[in-house]
């Protein structure tokens, strides 16, 4: 849901297309009547788009592998330029390439950069200097209980949407008297605006009823309280859809009695964190939530919970849902939805088998099968796929 | 203060002494049993001395009703107290969480400088106050210097909750941190709000932690944090923990990061034993584990400082919405005067209470409506009058 307006091919056309006419940009007709201000980044050559990747660390790589050989194998119109990002250097070089590539492609899919804690305070979190440099102001995690994982609660379907550039995470720290410190906690009025109005536009489009602002007013007045005070502000503006509010204690404590009574979630940073962290527990962990980070010009795409999963890195044991369907919001922003549900359709049915669920999810499969699993069930729906 | 001196050493000795045994229907042998035990505790050198009894044994604790159903739960706690005849009497202070003004909760502060001990129920936060206007609950904590939130989440056997076996133990540093209230702005429209970690308080928090781990022979504690992102206040908590940690060579220290504690929380919570994190963090993964056992009406909470200790209920719910319905649930309350108790050494009490008040959450029929029944608080409150009586002490009327 970017905002940049330049035309693009749908990958459906790209077999017509990309024999006669491999320069340039090739309109197609019948998407010109659609009038949005959405508009997918520009396919490059010949119909297909180039998304930047960057593996990361811990099971980054090898998810990003599996991504790969699956889109291949559905013939998706995508290439990935690999950017690598080496987390132990000091030296933000390797960072800025990245963000570099991102803003020359528009839409990224990546794996956590693991933040070295023995390196000096200096040394940023990359994957905060990431969102925050290319102003990925809304990180969305949508978490559904999906049918074939068994978990204490049922029926949950919260849309987590959180503040992504500020609040707590404005590494904004010092030391002015020795043994104490003061961490800033920033809270601006035009970010709050921005990521209301964005909750409820996306709760507007998904048809969703009501939209909770998570929030410590009663401690910290001044900061929650101008967050909350923009939320209402928006809310006027959205007549149909309910507002209510809700303290961060109170709304961690009723997710873990009573998670059906959420809808959509708007919150800071750091309470986002939080909360999207306990929804991704409640419907089975961290290795089946997407999540999303989206900005005025670019996407970002990756695991909702952002682990880097250091201890089960090479071990075919990590859990691909998660980088997969990440990978199947990535198509949806490029409009692509066709292969988009193929591949989440195959998804949603390997999961269902509880044979190969991996060990996250108390089973004992590994990740090839899995992969290799939703490969087959997409050879089987029908499209033209490669041999594998 | 010595104890002896309070009853010998003023002037008051026979006067007392005939005072005490001109009652002998309502003080029996037991209460002078207590009385004596305790003043030979006293002359203990300890760090928690409870409160010197003031007069003819009783303690004098200090009750802050507050507002919601905090007023309707003291008023049952005093009426259990009443009826197994516990040596403590109750001075209470009403704090009007409507007014601007500081002075009643400075008269609480005052109260409990002078009883030591107190019992309190939440006070509200208004939101349509004027920003200057601190949180009363913060403002009480803050000038008593109350560091240590301690909170121990059970399952109980009574309750079905989706998780089983959880025994946790969480440590909350409760003065400083996000809840400095230190909030300006500089910019129209950009607010900074400041979150203060000193070496000093966490040195203390970690110590409180691990101390209590030891006496209560817990393993493992465990330091939530979020140092990737904030390196240095984090990391200075984290810094201070693993300081502390390497003088108790019997407890193992591990760390984890705050939102993968609460994922892990909800899955996996039987991995936690104590834990012990800063004050924002404490807040959620409190309520997260209140949530685990069975909600807000079951878990006490205490705070502890060096000089004082206040007792509450674990989530600091006001229950506005409950308010005087008759339908709240009062273990949390109970169990809270329970920990009082303990913490003035009047151990059987605490355990005869507490026993009751088990025993009623066994019957499912009486559980409230936060449980998923139908029960009222004067029935559980009636209940567990009940089972204390038939326990075959010496009680007051029903």
């Amino acid at each position: 849901m970017t905002t940049r307006s330049m035309r693009a091919l749908s990958g459906t056309l790209k077999p017509l297309f990309s024999l006669r006419s491999p320069q340039g940009f090739v309109v197609a007709a019948c998407h010109q009547t659609h009038k949005s201000t959405y508009t997918a980044p520009p396919a490059r050559y010949g119909g297909r788009h180039t998304v930047t990747l960057i593996p990361g660390d811990g099971i980054g790589p090898e998810l990003a592998k599996h991504v790969c050989e699956l889109f291949r194998f559905c013939c998706v119109p995508v290439d990935f330029e690999v950017v690598n990002v080496d987390s132990t250097k000091t030296s933000e070089d390797d960072i800025n390439n990245a963000i570099m590539a991102i803003r020359r492609n528009g839409v990224a899919l990546k794996g956590n950069i693991e933040t070295n804690h023995n390196l000096p305070p200096s040394h940023k979190s990359r994957n905060s200097l990431l969102r925050t440099t290319l102003d990925l102001y809304a990180s969305v995690m949508h978490s559904q209980s999906l049918p074939g994982v068994r978990t204490h609660h049922r029926n949950i379907d919260i849309i987590t949407i959180r503040e992504n550039t500020e609040g707590e995470y404005s590494s904004l720290e010092h030391e002015s008297v020795p043994g104490v410190v003061e961490c800033l906690k920033i809270i601006t009025r035009t970010k709050s605006l921005r990521i209301a109005d964005y909750a409820f536009r996306t709760a507007r489009e998904k048809g969703r009823r009501r939209v909770t602002a998570i929030h410590k007013a009663n401690i910290m007045k001044l900061g929650d309280g101008l967050f909350l005070e923009c939320c209402k502000e928006v809310a006027s503006g959205y007549p149909e859809i309910t507002f209510n509010s809700m303290i961060v204690d109170n709304t961690t404590m009723q997710l873990v009695s009573r998670p059906q009574q959420f809808d959509v979630m708007v919150m800071p940073n750091l309470y986002g964190n939080v909360v999207s962290n306990v929804c991704a527990g409640l419907v089975g962990g961290p290795g089946l939530v997407p999540g999303a980070n989206y900005g005025e010009n670019y996407a970002v795409f990756e695991t909702g919970t952002r682990n880097t999963g250091k201890s089960i890195a090479n071990k075919n044991t990590a859990n691909p849902t998660a980088m997969l369907l990440a990978s199947c919001l990535l198509l949806d922003h490029l409009k692509l939805h066709g292969y988009a549900s193929m591949i989440r359709k195959a998804i949603l049915s390997t999961i269902t088998d509880s044979q190969l669920h991996t060990a996250d999810l108390g089973g004992k499969g590994s990740t090839s099968e899995m992969v290799q699993s939703i490969m087959d069930a997409i050879q089987s729906s029908g499209p033209r796929t490669q041999r594998h | 203060m010595c104890f002896s001196t309070l009853l010998w050493g003023e002037g008051y000795d026979t006067t007392l002494f005939a005072t005490i045994w001109t009652k002998p229907v309502l003080l029996n042998i037991k209460l002078t049993l207590v009385l004596l035990l305790s003043s030979v505790h006293l002359q203990q050198q300890g760090e928690n001395i409870p409160p010197p009894a003031k007069y003819g044994g009783r303690h004098t604790v200090t009750l802050i009703p507050g507002d919601g159903i905090g007023p309707e739960l003291l008023n049952h706690v005093r009426e259990v107290f009443r009826f197994t005849c516990v040596p403590v009497d109750f001075e209470m202070v009403n704090v009007n969480s409507a007014l601007e003004t500081d002075d009643d909760m400075n008269n609480a502060i005052t109260a409990i400088r002078r009883n030591g001990v107190a019992l309190k129920g939440n006070i509200e936060t208004k939101h349509t106050l004027p920003a200057s206007v601190k949180s009363r609950n913060n403002v009480l904590r803050t000038s008593l210097d109350l560091y240590a939130n301690v909170m121990h989440c059970q399952s109980l056997p009574g309750v079905q909750t989706r998780h089983k076996n959880i025994d946790i133990m969480i440590i909350r540093e409760n003065t400083e941190g996000e809840y400095s209230s230190l909030e300006h702005e500089s910019v129209s429209g950009v607010v900074e709000s400041l979150k203060i970690i000193t070496r000093n308080n966490s040195i203390r928090i970690a110590d409180y932690a691990f101390k209590l781990a030891r006496e209560r022979g817990r393993r493992r504690v465990t330091a939530v944090h979020k140092a990737n992102i904030m390196k240095l206040g984090d990391g200075l908590f984290l810094q201070c923990c693993r300081e502390v940690a390497s003088g108790y060579p019997d407890i193992t220290l591990d760390s984890m990061i705050v939102d993968n504690t609460t994922m892990q929380l909800v899955s996996k919570p039987q991995q936690f034993d104590v834990m012990v994190m800063p004050n924002l963090y404490g807040n959620v993964v409190s309520n997260v584990c209140a949530g685990l056992v069975g909600g807000p009406g079951l878990v006490p909470g205490a705070n502890y400082g060096r000089d004082y200790a206040v007792f509450e209920t674990a989530t600091r719910n006001t229950g506005k919405s409950i308010a005087e319905k008759n339908i709240a649930n009062p273990t949390a309350m109970l169990l809270a005067s329970c920990l009082m108790l303990d913490h003035l050494n009047l151990n059987d009490y605490a355990s005869l209470i507490r026993n009751a008040v088990l025993t009623t959450m066994n019957e499912t029929r009486l559980h409230t409506a936060d449980l998923g029944g139908q029960g009222t608080t004067s029935e559980v409150v009636q209940s567990v009058m009940r089972v204390i009586q038939s326990k075959g002490q010496f009680t007051a009327e029903l």
